[in-house]
């Protein structure tokens, strides 16, 4: 085989698996623009946010340690233990959950019945925060985040094509983690959304919110889960996001990398989220692998978008959103 | 008492379409321009000018760009900072290309280059709407900030891949490079300032205007009802860019001096500026001042409060500005959804009545 092919198949495996992980950011926004019709800005940062949180309680950092020895003068900085993996991940779900409950009670329930544009707002308003408190909290310093994922090379798979093709495909075995917790989270996503009560409570309130109120479904009960949720996603995405690249604020742009996603896949389809984070993630990289070195290279930061807007104007609601009817 | 238009007697058309029709209003805008053009020169230094005045007044050009496309015409936009970046290098290629032509007559042109890229991506708004487009938008950020950043021929192929502004002057007075003195670049961009202001006033109380707030009320009615949705769209997009380009250009060549793009024109640039509107108002020009005003002015005060006066290490204090801002604004959308020109509408009516208000 040519090894233009070979190359060209490593970079479609290598943008599958990238494409998992932006459909993993997407999936969140997806979650919250169902259920609450609120287009959350701030899962990017949430992401951020939670990788931050699980290195800082895995290394049993003070929080707010600057500021204190700011305010009066002292040097805290750690507890002086260690906390493993699986416990710091609990801790840290409880934190992401106490933050849906706060951001449903300080912001989203005062601004029911607002147009979308100023719930968007909020939501920056929101991701500027928590990026700050985020920053005051634990410190701006790049972590390493290490739960005990496998990385690097995977053997079977160079082992396999190199017998098969005479070169071995490089495929990190993070990725291949990833995509299987993916595929985890949304089929259980997917399963608890359509059997269970809450799940189809949550529907529910999707659908039309007067009339889930109306047959005793509690608004309040569902954002705050669907917050939750969402926080739980934010925390998978950015453990992978975390170990791969170390927690920094970069992290917190993956968020720009899911909104073609969601764009492509439609805001309000599950399914859309993740066929749209394959197609962009092979795109982008096939792009850059063909096209990008002629004209400069780093074309990943804008090709996904101009994907999506194309494929936008002959299908304005997306892959699989739902059709836009409006009337006058 | 003193604010009514009671007494206040129109004889003729021309007085009564007037851009200000009270006289109170009329009196008070006359007073700030004097104050703004004959006494604010005499008595600022290079600080004020470059920590709040110059920002303050270019920031208010996008943010009245901004606002015309958003608050006027209703199409979400998160592209300013691509279109500040072309008005920024469209100025410099033009500086460097045509030396002997005023400065004034480039940064026009920008203007009017940024104009026709806007109208080119806001050619898809015609298919999509809402957050569709706003994500859509972003498309133009980060294609325009690349195409800066990969392609040496914008930047003149400097090693660097920055662009700096040559020293240029107009009508004899050095406005960009080192040797500007503080009132020439401030009084420069207020000319545009006000200029500007004054268009943007203009046309969003006349027929183009209408035709935007029609078809950000409803797109669909206002076709019914003959507006030609495909004009006023770019229209908006065409005007907003325009302004939005020369506050780019007057951001690089007055202002900053030299300019590396993804810096200067990223993605929060676009977010700050949008901040800035809905702060201030969506549909306001004067929201547009206040919106600038107050995002100049917030991080400045939490700079001299934090660091200045309690001593504090500046990257804590970055930390907590972005959660202030952060804070502010969802306090504000809470508060007053329709942001500070609001809060002013309301004085205004208070102070009609006042002091017997039934």
């Amino acid at each position: 085989m040519p090894d233009q092919l070979l190359f060209g198949m490593e970079v479609v495996l290598n943008g599958l698996m990238a494409g998992v992980l932006y459909a993993l950011v997407a999936l969140g926004f997806v979650l919250i623009y169902k259920a609450s019709g609120i287009f959350n800005y701030a899962q990017g940062v949430m992401a951020l946010f939670a990788a931050m949180t699980l290195v800082g309680i895995m290394e049993g950092n003070v929080p707010f340690s600057h500021l204190i020895n700011a305010v009066f003068g002292t040097q805290v900085h750690h507890f002086g233990w260690q906390v493993p993996g699986i416990a710091a991940v609990a801790l840290t779900m409880i934190v992401m959950v106490a933050l849906a409950w706060v951001v449903n009670q300080l912001i989203f329930r005062h601004l029911v019945n607002q147009a979308p544009i100023i719930l968007f707002m909020a939501t920056i308003g929101l991701a500027y925060f928590l990026e700050g408190f985020g920053d005051v909290m634990w410190g701006s310093d790049i972590k390493k985040l290490d739960v005990g994922l496998p990385q690097g090379l995977n053997t079977v798979i160079d082992d396999l094509t190199y017998g098969l093709f005479g070169y071995g495909f490089f495929i990190d075995n993070l990725d291949i983690v990833a995509t299987v917790v993916a595929a985890l989270l949304v089929g259980s996503l997917v399963v608890f959304a359509q059997y269970s009560k809450q799940g189809r409570a949550m529907r529910a309130v999707a659908d039309d919110h007067q009339a889930a109120l109306s047959v005793g479904v509690s608004l309040n009960f569902i954002w705050v889960m669907v917050w939750s949720l969402a926080g739980f996603v934010a925390l998978v995405a950015g453990i992978m996001w975390g170990t791969k690249s170390g927690v920094q604020f970069s992290l917190s742009l993956i968020a720009l990398k899911a909104l073609p996603v969601l764009m492509l896949g439609g805001f309000t389809s599950i399914p859309g989220a993740i066929v749209g984070g394959l197609i962009i993630g092979v795109g982008e990289k096939l792009f850059e692998f063909s096209v990008g070195t002629m004209v400069g290279g780093a074309t990943e930061n804008w090709f996904a978008y101009v994907l999506a807007l194309i494929f936008l104007v002959f299908r304005p609601q997306g892959l699989f959103g739902e059709k836009i009817i409006e009337r006058v | 008492m003193f604010y009514r238009e009671a007494g206040d007697f129109k004889t003729s058309y021309t007085d009564d379409s007037q851009t200000f029709p009270i006289k109170f209003d009329r009196y008070r805008y006359y007073v700030v321009l004097i104050a703004a053009f004959a006494v604010i020169p005499f008595l600022i230094n290079d600080y004020w000018v470059n920590a709040v005045l110059l920002p303050f007044l270019i920031y208010s050009i996008a943010a009245i760009g901004l606002n015309i496309l958003v608050g006027y015409c209703g199409q979400v936009s998160l592209g300013t900072g691509g279109f500040m970046a072309v008005g920024a290098f469209a100025v410099y290629k033009l500086m460097t290309a045509f030396p002997e032509i005023s400065i004034f007559i480039h940064v026009i042109l920008a203007g009017g280059i940024t104009a026709g890229v806007g109208v080119l991506f806001g050619l898809p708004s015609l298919r999509i709407k809402g957050f569709y487009l706003a994500v859509a938008t972003l498309a133009a950020q980060f294609f325009l900030v690349w195409l800066f950043n990969r392609v040496p021929w914008f930047y003149n192929y400097s090693a660097s891949g920055q662009i700096s502004a040559p020293e240029r002057s107009f009508l004899g007075v050095p406005i960009t490079g080192a040797q500007t003195a503080p009132w020439a670049a401030y009084l420069f961009c207020l000319v545009f300032c006000v200029a500007c202001a004054l268009i943007a006033r203009n046309l969003t109380r006349g027929m183009a205007g209408r035709k935007w707030m029609a078809i950000r009320d409803m797109d669909i009615a206002a076709e019914i009802i003959g507006v030609n949705p495909l004009k006023a769209k770019l229209s908006a997009f065409g005007v907003s860019s325009f302004f939005v380009g020369i506050s780019g250009a007057l951001f690089f060549a007055v202002y900053l001096g030299a300019v590396e793009v993804g810096e200067a024109f990223g993605i929060n640039k676009s977010f700050l500026v949008l901040f800035m509107v809905i702060i201030g108002g969506l549909g306001s020009i004067f929201g547009s001042f206040a919106g600038a005003a107050f995002l100049v002015l917030l991080p400045v005060l939490l700079k001299n409060t934090l660091v200045g006066g309690l001593g504090w290490p500046t990257d804590l204090a970055a930390h907590l500005e972005f959660m202030i801002v952060g804070a502010m604004i969802i306090v504000f959308l809470i508060a007053e959804p329709h942001g500070l020109a609001q809060l002013w509408r309301i004085a205004k009516e208070k102070l009609r009545l006042w002091p017997f208000p039934h």
